[in-house]
């Protein structure tokens, strides 16, 4: 018979079984236990964040890097608040995870313990499924139950609750190989019949285009889309969410769509007559007002995962619910063995339309400036890392920029808050992208508005050594918010000038790391080659940009795709 | 839906968070006591009905979903009354009772309790056809449904 474990060894020991390697977390008294067993073995490698948010983010970008479910571990009361953004922030991108949180012992729960919230109904509407495990005899079966929840179907953050006694309790320790529930089923395959007639819509399109979301990434799709679309010859435009998906460098790309979209991606979306939607979700930063885009007369394919993701915003024509990379295999098969193919003449019509789009040249600034313009500090950093770094952001202009100017030829190497827009999490994301890819190269492209939301984490980074690469687009100003009042309110700018910035440089020296300041145009390549051969040591790039730039092209809120403001 | 706690915080989490409006709902534990029947009025249009469904079909607990409105169903909701019943109101409340073939199911020297189970129009007609001074309580539990004949939600 096997010895019996306490439910904090049992809780390590599932996290083994799971193949985790690498957790994020911070201690606190309702998982003291579960810290002990953590303390006593040397499998599941723990890292010591500095905020229980920033727990979360790591957790987020080691996921979004890797492919792995990421894990954070919490404590109970304000270590779970505090975790909440993040939570909330893998929810709305769709990213697999687990967190484990302490809570007070049972006998003490509802009765305004110390250090007690209702972790269960906090987290509710943000996580994919939580739970509050009462019973020891439940523990494992319900962590590989979290585990399943959170990678599978659409994936999403799953919150697993113990109370202090169920650490301490003890029973038999069996891990289950796999878990069934009678109430969820995520669909995998598509329905032949629907692939058959998307099929043929593909192939009668006259201005077809193919819009691609997250769900490429996450169904780890990128080169049935890839191959999908180069035999189709079809033009190609990314989301936010979706960049890398279909290599930016690629000529059939129209880069990103929607509110800071291209010129062309967001015409050709708006004019095609066939739109094939892979795994993206028609929302409101991307297509604008929904009614001005429904005006147009155009057939949709849309393949998603979730079922609930179509038809929300735009009806669709053609739904196709089932995991990307399943269904495009499918569709792939199917097109080899079709005789007809798309009508070349046609498409070249439609090129042709594109490229006179094109010729709006809408990403264009002033590379002559005298002061750095963002835009350059981003080109710099595509040429000098060859497109081949991971880059996080934070949340704002110089998000947009980084999403525009570096061209992401290949998926998971662009690590944001897409969904709920999270400043601050840039750096702890990057922390985590590191800790998955310790050969990878690394950067943080943030500003010093969103940079100081979680600027307490340089010190994770010097204790673990992550050499982070931080470009820190100083403008002096929250750009996206100042940009939103020059426009829609007046030029006044309320509250969106950040006095008394701290000196960055002596910041990072005071972390234990290198500080760098530039203020001139042509210093800035020299500043990022100097940097990135700083392999061990995390370098701070304090750029001091243009205070008046803005991020073109823009649909206004409300507005039509087509409605863009240009530059 | 599973009979677990919190599975009902879900689902009224899910309407609140997304706007959508519950008219009624009524649950309770089925034959099989791991599962709970829920039977849950909404008003929307048909995208909003979708929408609904396809938002509670994601919930974990949720196991399976009908819209008893796609077909022949049958709609009880149980109300209790209380009715002010002094002299000569005593019998009329009675007849009116039989009428509606509900039964007084308490009865002081003041009031009458009845109990009433029909549609919820049918409950909302009761109340109106009672003088509306003379209610003093009512409790309702919201509609409960069920497919006519050979429709049959079963897990």
């Amino acid at each position: 018979m096997s010895a019996e474990l306490t439910g904090a060894e049992i809780t390590i020991r599932c996290l083994q079984e799971e193949g985790v390697n690498c957790i994020f977390g911070y201690p606190g008294g309702a998982v003291l236990f579960i810290y002990d067993e953590l303390f006593k073995q040397d499998k599941v490698r723990h890292i010591l964040v500095r905020h229980e948010q920033a727990a979360v983010h790591a957790a987020d970008g080691y996921a979004r890097s890797s492919n792995k479910v990421g894990v954070a571990l919490v404590t109970s009361g304000p270590g779970v608040t505090n975790a909440v953004t993040g939570i909330a922030t893998a929810y709305m991108d769709s990213i697999p995870m687990v967190v484990i949180s302490g809570q007070v012992p049972t006998n003490a729960i509802g009765l305004d313990a110390f250090q007690e919230v209702d972790t269960v109904g906090i987290t509710r509407p943000c996580v994919k499924h939580n739970f509050l495990v009462k019973d020891i005899t439940e523990l494992a079966h319900t962590i590989k139950k979290a585990f399943y929840i959170a990678s599978t179907g659409r994936p999403g953050p799953v919150l697993v609750d113990i109370p202090k006694d169920v650490s301490q309790q003890k029973t038999k320790f069996v891990y289950p190989d796999k878990v069934t529930m009678r109430s969820y089923n995520p669909v995998t395959k598509g329905h032949a019949k629907q692939i058959k007639k998307a099929l043929e819509l593909i192939l009668s399109a006259k201005r077809p285009v193919v819009y691609a979301g997250g769900g490429v990434i996450l169904s780890d799709a990128a080169p049935q889309l890839t191959e999908l679309v180069q035999t189709l010859n079809f033009p190609c435009t990314n989301t936010l969410m979706g960049l890398g998906g279909y290599p930016a460098t690629d000529k059939q790309s129209l880069g990103m769509l929607g509110m800071h979209g291209t010129y062309e991606a967001n015409m050709a979306m708006q004019y095609c007559d066939v739109l094939i939607a892979v795994g993206a979700r028609f929302d409101d930063r991307v297509i604008g007002n929904p009614k001005h885009f429904s005006n147009e007369n155009r057939k949709i394919i849309h393949i998603d995962i979730d079922p609930s993701s179509i038809s929300k915003r735009v009806r669709v024509d053609i739904p196709i619910v089932g995991d990307v990379l399943e269904v495009l295999k499918e569709l792939i098969k199917l097109l080899k063995t079709e005789k007809d193919k798309p009508d070349h003449v046609v498409l070249k019509e439609w090129w042709k339309q594109i490229d006179l789009w094109r010729e709006r040249d809408c990403l264009k600034f002033d590379r002559k400036s005298k002061i750095i313009k963002p835009q350059m500090v981003i080109e710099k950093l595509f040429e000098i890392t060859k497109g081949d770094a991971f880059i996080t952001s934070d949340v704002g202009q110089h998000q947009m920029w980084a999403a525009q100017f570096y061209k992401f030829d290949k998926p998971r190497r662009w690590i944001n808050s897409g969904g709920l827009g999270t400043m601050g999490f840039g750096m702890p994301a990057a922390m985590g992208v590191q800790l998955a890819n310790p050969n990878g190269k690394v950067a943080c492209v943030t500003g010093e508005a969103s940079i100081q939301m979680c600027i307490q984490e340089l010190s994770t980074c010097k204790q673990y050594k992550l050499p982070l690469k931080i470009i820190n687009l100083n403008n002096r100003y929250m750009g996206m918010v100042r940009q939103w009042q020059e426009f829609f309110h007046g030029n006044r700018y309320a509250e969106s000038y950040m006095n008394a910035l701290p000196d960055f440089v002596k910041l990072a020296e005071s972390y234990g790391h290198i500080g760098i300041k530039i203020e001139k145009p042509e210093d800035v390549g020299d500043a990022l080659k100097e940097a990135f051969k700083l392999k061990d040591q995390l370098v701070f790039m304090d750029f001091i940009t243009d205070q008046s730039e803005n991020v073109f092209p823009m649909v206004p809120g409300g507005k039509g795709l087509s409605e863009m403001i240009l530059v | 839906m599973e009979n677990e706690a919190g599975a009902l915080s879900r689902v009224a989490g899910l309407f609140s968070a997304r706007g959508y409006n519950i008219e009624s709902l009524s649950v309770a534990p089925t034959e099989d006591p791991t599962l709970s029947r829920m039977t849950l009025v909404t008003v929307g249009s048909d995208e909003v009905v979708e929408q609904v469904t396809k938002q509670l079909n994601k919930l974990i607990e949720v196991v399976k979903i009908i819209d008893l409105s796609d077909g022949n169903h049958i709609e009880r909701e149980l109300m209790l009354v209380k009715v002010r019943a002094v002299g000569a109101e005593r019998e009329e409340i009675k007849r009116l009772a039989e009428i509606f073939r509900g039964s007084i199911i308490d009865v002081t020297d003041k009031s009458y309790t009845i109990e009433l189970t029909g549609t919820s129009e049918k409950l909302d007609a009761f109340l109106e056809a009672t003088e509306s001074n003379a209610v003093l309580e009512t409790v309702r539990t919201g509609a409960s449904g069920i497919g006519r004949g050979e429709w049959i939600l079963k897990v």
